[in-house]
């Protein structure tokens, strides 16, 4: 993507689709995120990487509410997440104020957690007919054009424990997709795959930041990160170590921390 | 390396084994012991003084049917109020309202610790505590609310929850929290998420124990008795008073909880089956299924199949 459409795509929505000023998140005594400032802009493939540990999952959860922040603000698509600000008091969201937030972010997990009682296309329709009270013959008709598009219309009748992980994993994209989200997340989406099965899950992530889908991906996939990502930034120990261009952050780190990461892992 | 593996001619079958099978003989000296017992116990009971040649006409006995009709219904109802009940109640517990979970927790501690024998009757006089029923739209004096049924009802049916909520909350907790996850992150609300994703894969742990309860519930039934619900029990002393066989007629009654029991046995295989959707890549026998591959293995028991 070039920065041109990014730049249109920006002024267009006028505000950025994520939006993190200071914001922490403990467990306990355990401090997980100290301070994380970044900006994810419309159509924009932003990947996360760090080692474990280094707070990237739990930031991505904080994003669709999962885990609550201790601290900060956290903004998608404008709206505070979980939160409701009047004057300078905030007040939490409902249960179902929170559900409405997330059906426009989708999420995608390591570990796939499909509806094992669900065949792959009741997967796909589960959340427009629930969520959405969409009548059964439009999703359906959506969850097959979903699960061709992941290269699996002729596995729909399959259980998923009938699937391999790779094509687990595809579905649950599709599932995702299928509420039609303004943002994507990925939480490290192969990293339960075999080797040989990564490759379909990231040409069908690929295929889906073509189609200018906003993303941010959790990975340890830096040859993704290279080719896919627009932005790029490398957390440790809580915080933002570096940030950039893939590109430039992948072949030129500028901290210490980070050439010794990438040393490791490329 | 790959050449030769294509190559390589599959038309000759591998010679296949043809060893002699170990012996088992302690299953046969078992089985002797085994058979020596039983008909040693048979001739025990031939010989007792009970009349067993009236035992197969009083099986159809219009008021023993009555009874035997009666315990399968009362089991039904407080089956599916306690289960009702209990999936509420399990719910109530999880809660992070500390209000419902204290309250589900209180009322399981109670209804578990005191004997159903005693709330039966408690519910069958429950006119000492509240002599009048007032609804505000309904207004009747409490023992003609209070019928032998609903007794029973109440009583085997609101101890029946204090267990099923901990079987359901088992089933609950069994379930993965990537599940939740997975529908929150969807969109879907927290009840949408029991009822659409949590329950339906917690009930293939739910199943078997709940099935086991039930069968209980059959028999425990026959408390109902003390509050002149007309089960099987009362039915059968009834019948006794009058034809002066009192052990034969609890051996007719025996006989129809075998027969409930095995029934409902069976059900649940169909009921297990239909939940272990997904779940497993194969689906567990059917008892026919079972039944017929087991005829098949006794057929053959003396030269087993050669492994194909």
């Amino acid at each position: 993507m070039t920065d041109l459409v990014k730049d249109m795509a920006k002024s267009a929505g006028g505000h950025p689709m994520v939006r993190a000023e200071g914001v922490h998140k403990s467990f306990g005594l355990a401090h997980i995120l100290k301070g994380i400032d970044l900006e994810v802009n419309p159509r924009e493939v932003f990947c996360l990487i760090g080692p474990s540990g280094s707070g990237k999952s739990t930031f991505l959860r904080c994003i669709n509410h999962l885990e609550k922040i201790s601290a900060g603000r956290l903004w998608v698509d404008g709206d505070l997440v979980g939160y409701r600000q009047k004057g300078d008091k905030l007040y939490e969201l409902k249960e179902k104020e929170v559900a409405a937030q997330r059906r426009d972010i989708g999420m995608v997990f390591q570990r796939f957690n499909l509806f094992p009682h669900m065949t792959a296309l009741e997967n796909v329709m589960e959340a427009p007919v629930q969520v959405k009270r969409e009548s059964k013959a439009v999703a359906r008709e959506r969850a097959q054009r979903l699960l061709d598009r992941v290269g699996l219309g002729d596995r729909k009748g399959h259980y998923p424990a009938q699937l391999s992980g790779g094509q687990q994993q595809r579905v649950a994209i599709a599932r995702a997709l299928a509420m039609e989200p303004k943002l994507m997340l990925f939480d490290e989406p192969t990293s339960a795959l075999d080797p040989e099965l990564v490759g379909e899950v990231l040409d069908v992530m690929r295929d889906l930041a073509e189609s200018g889908m906003t993303m941010i991906v959790v990975t340890h996939e830096m040859g993704f990160a290279r080719e896919v990502g627009d932005s790029l930034v490398f957390m440790d120990g809580g915080v933002v170590v570096e940030a950039g261009h893939p590109r430039e952050v992948l072949t030129n780190p500028q901290h210490e921390r980070t050439k010794s990461f990438l040393s490791k892992v490329l | 390396m790959t050449d030769t593996l294509d190559k390589a001619p599959a038309s000759v079958p591998p010679e296949q084994i043809k060893a002699i099978p170990v012996r088992h003989y302690g299953r046969w000296v078992a089985g002797a012991l085994v058979i020596a017992i039983l008909v040693l116990i048979g001739i025990a009971f031939s010989n007792a003084n009970i009349n067993y040649s009236i035992i197969p006409d009083y099986l159809t006995d219009k008021t023993i049917l009555s009874g035997a009709w009666h315990t399968l219904y009362i089991s039904v109802l407080a089956m599916v109020l306690g289960l009702v009940l209990g999936v509420i109640l399990a719910v109530m517990r999880m809660s992070s309202n500390p209000v419902t979970s204290t309250v589900a927790w209180f009322y399981v501690w109670f209804f578990r610790g005191t004997p159903v024998l005693v709330q039966l009757l408690l519910w069958y006089n429950i006119s000492l505590v509240f002599p009048i029923l007032n609804l505000g739209f309904y207004k009747d004096e409490m023992n003609q609310v209070m019928t032998p049924f609903l007794a029973a009802l109440l009583g085997l049916g609101l101890n029946e929850a204090a267990y099923m909520s901990e079987i359901v909350r088992a089933g609950i907790q069994s379930v993965d929290e990537g599940q939740t996850e997975a529908s929150h992150a969807l969109g879907m609300t927290q009840g949408q998420t029991l009822r659409r994703v949590i329950l339906p894969q917690a009930m293939r742990v739910i199943v078997p124990p709940t099935g086991n309860e039930y069968i209980n519930m059959l028999k425990t039934s026959s408390l109902a008795y003390a509050v002149q619900f007309n089960e099987l029990i009362k039915r059968a002393t009834d019948v006794s008073s009058t034809s002066l066989a009192v052990v034969e007629m609890y051996f007719v009654a025996s006989i129809w909880y075998l027969i409930l029991t095995s029934v409902f046995s069976v059900g649940q295989y169909y009921l297990e089956r239909r939940y272990a959707r997904g779940s497993s890549r194969n689906l567990p026998p059917t008892p026919l299924q079972r039944l017929r591959r087991n005829l098949r293995a006794f057929g053959s028991f003396r030269r087993p199949e050669v492994a194909r």
